[in-house]
C-alpha cells in the first residue's frame, strides 16, 4: 500500500521527518500553555491557603519557607501576615502513613497553634471511605471535628488510640495518617516562631471560642 | 461503505467497549463518575480524530516496515498535546484524570484504528472512522460512568438524586467497575442479537 519502498534511506528519513515535525508542534504547544499551568497550580495553592487561613494580606507563597524534620520529609510553611504581625501560618505537610501512600495536607493555625481550617491538597485514599478526610473532620459530630482544637501542647489521637478524636468509619488507617500529618504543621511552624509563648498554656480553655472564628471559613 | 456507515460502525456495530472490548484499562479505571468518563472519552475520540487523520494523509510518507514507530509518533505527540492543553485550561479534571490521560497512547482502539482503517483509506473516511470509533468510546465512557455514579453515590452528574447512605459503594471502587460493564455487555449483545 505505502508507495515509498522500505529501504533504509527511506524508513530513517521518514521517521526522522515525522519526529521532528512533530516535535516542533509539542514544543510550540508547550510554550503556549507553560504559563497557564503555572497560574493555574499557583491559583488552586492560593485559594486553599486562602480556605485555611483567612484576613491576611500578604502574600504567603512569595514568603513561604522549608523546614526539614526528618529526612525526606520536608515541612513548608506559609506564613500569613496581617500588616507586619504575624497572624498565623498555613501548614503544608505529608504523611506516607496512608491507606495507599501519601497524603499531603494544607493546616491553617493561628499564633497560639489553634486549628482554623484544613485542606487536603493530594491523597489516594479509597473512594468512599478514606476520601471522606476532608468533610469528616471539619464536621461537628460527636468527637469528629479537629477545628479549633489547639496543637500548641498536645497532638491530637484517635479515641482507639487513647485520644479523643473520632476516627472515620472503616477508614482507620487513613484517619491516623490524617492525624499524623496534621500534628507535624504545629511542631514545624512552633520550633521557631512562638517559642517563648509556648508558656502561655491557657490557651487551651479559650480554643473553644476561636472555633467561631474557624467555623466562619470553614463552613463547607 | 458509504458515510453514515463508517460513522455509525463504530457507535453501535463495532463499539470499541461493548463489542470489541478494546481498551478496557481507561475503561475500568477512569469511569467512577460521568464527569470523568465523558472526560475521558472525549480526551480519546479527539485523539483518535487527529491520529487517523495524520496516518491517513501521510500514509504515502512512511515505509511499511516502520509503520508502527511511526504511528506511535504521531499519538504520543497528540496525546501529549492533550495532556498539556488539559493541564492548563481544565486543571480540575486533569487532576481526576491524572495517570489515565498518558495512557491514551497504549489504548489499543487508537493504534488498532490507525492500523486496520486510516493506513487504508483515504482522509475523509479516516476522519469519519475516528469519529464514530471515538463517540462510541465516549458514549461507551459515559453511560458505565452515569451507571456506576448513580449506583455507588446517587447522583447524576454530581446532582442528587437519592441519598448516598442508599447507595452501594462498591459500583464506585473496581469491583463495581466490572459487575457494571459485564451487565452493560450483556444487554448490549441481547440487543444486538435479538
Amino acid at each position: 500500500m505505502a508507495e515509498l519502498e522500505s529501504t533504509f534511506k527511506n524508513m530513517f528519513l521518514s521517521l526522522v521527518l515525522i519526529c521532528i515535525t512533530f516535535g516542533a508542534i509539542l514544543a510550540g504547544v508547550n510554550e503556549l500553555t507553560k504559563d497557564p499551568i503555572a497560574l493555574a497550580k499557583k491559583t488552586k495553592l492560593e485559594n486553599a491557603i486562602r480556605d485555611v487561613i483567612s484576613d491576611f494580606d500578604n502574600d504567603p507563597v512569595l514568603e513561604m519557607y522549608k523546614k526539614g524534620i526528618a529526612p525526606n520529609d520536608t515541612i513548608i510553611i506559609y506564613p500569613a501576615k496581617k500588616g507586619d504581625n504575624l497572624i498565623g501560618a498555613a501548614v503544608e505537610t505529608q504523611t506516607m502513613r496512608g491507606f495507599s501512600g501519601e497524603i499531603r495536607i494544607l493546616t491553617g493555625l493561628d499564633n497560639e497553634g489553634n486549628i482554623l481550617n484544613y485542606a487536603v491538597l493530594h491523597h489516594a485514599e479509597t473512594p468512599g471511605l478514606g476520601d471522606k478526610m476532608n468533610p469528616w473532620f471539619k464536621t461537628d459530630k460527636n468527637n469528629q471535628n479537629i477545628i479549633g482544637k489547639n496543637l500548641s501542647q498536645k497532638t491530637l489521637k484517635l479515641s482507639k488510640d487513647g485520644g479523643e478524636i473520632d476516627a472515620i468509619t472503616a477508614a482507620t488507617i487513613t484517619s491516623r495518617a490524617f492525624l499524623d500529618a496534621v500534628n507535624k504543621s504545629s511542631s514545624a511552624f512552633f520550633d521557631k516562631s512562638t517559642d517563648a509563648d509556648s508558656g502561655a498554656t491557657s490557651n487551651d480553655g479559650t480554643s473553644g471560642a476561636t472555633s467561631t472564628d474557624a467555623d466562619s471559613g470553614a463552613t463547607n | 461503505m458509504n458515510a453514515v456507515k463508517i460513522l455509525t460502525n463504530g457507535i453501535l456495530k463495532e463499539n470499541p467497549v461493548f463489542v470489541l472490548l478494546l481498551g478496557m484499562c481507561p475503561v475500568l479505571g477512569t469511569t467512577t463518575s460521568a464527569i470523568n468518563g465523558l472526560a475521558m472519552g472525549l480526551a480519546t475520540a479527539f485523539v483518535l480524530v487527529c491520529s487517523n487523520m495524520v496516518v491517513s494523509s501521510m500514509k504515502n510518507l512512511i515505509p511499511d516496515k516502520v509503520r508502527i514507530p511511526a504511528f506511535i509518533v504521531i499519538i504520543a505527540s497528540f496525546v501529549t498535546l492533550v495532556q498539556m492543553l488539559m493541564e492548563a485550561y481544565l486543571p480540575a479534571l486533569y487532576e481526576s484524570l491524572g495517570l489515565f490521560i498518558p495512557l491514551i497512547v497504549v489504548n489499543c482502539i487508537v493504534l488498532g484504528r490507525a492500523e486496520a482503517f486510516a493506513a487504508k483509506n483515504k482522509l475523509f473516511p479516516s476522519f469519519l472512522d475516528g469519529l464514530g470509533m471515538g463517540m462510541g468510546f465516549a458514549f461507551a465512557l459515559t453511560t458505565l460512568g452515569v451507571v456506576r455514579e448513580f449506583l455507588g453515590t446517587g447522583k447524576f452528574f454530581n446532582i442528587e438524586i437519592y441519598s448516598e447512605q442508599y447507595a452501594s459503594l462498591i459500583f464506585v471502587l473496581a469491583p463495581g467497575a466490572f459487575i457494571a460493564l459485564g451487565y452493560l455487555i450483556a444487554i448490549i449483545n441481547k440487543k444486538q442479537v435479538s
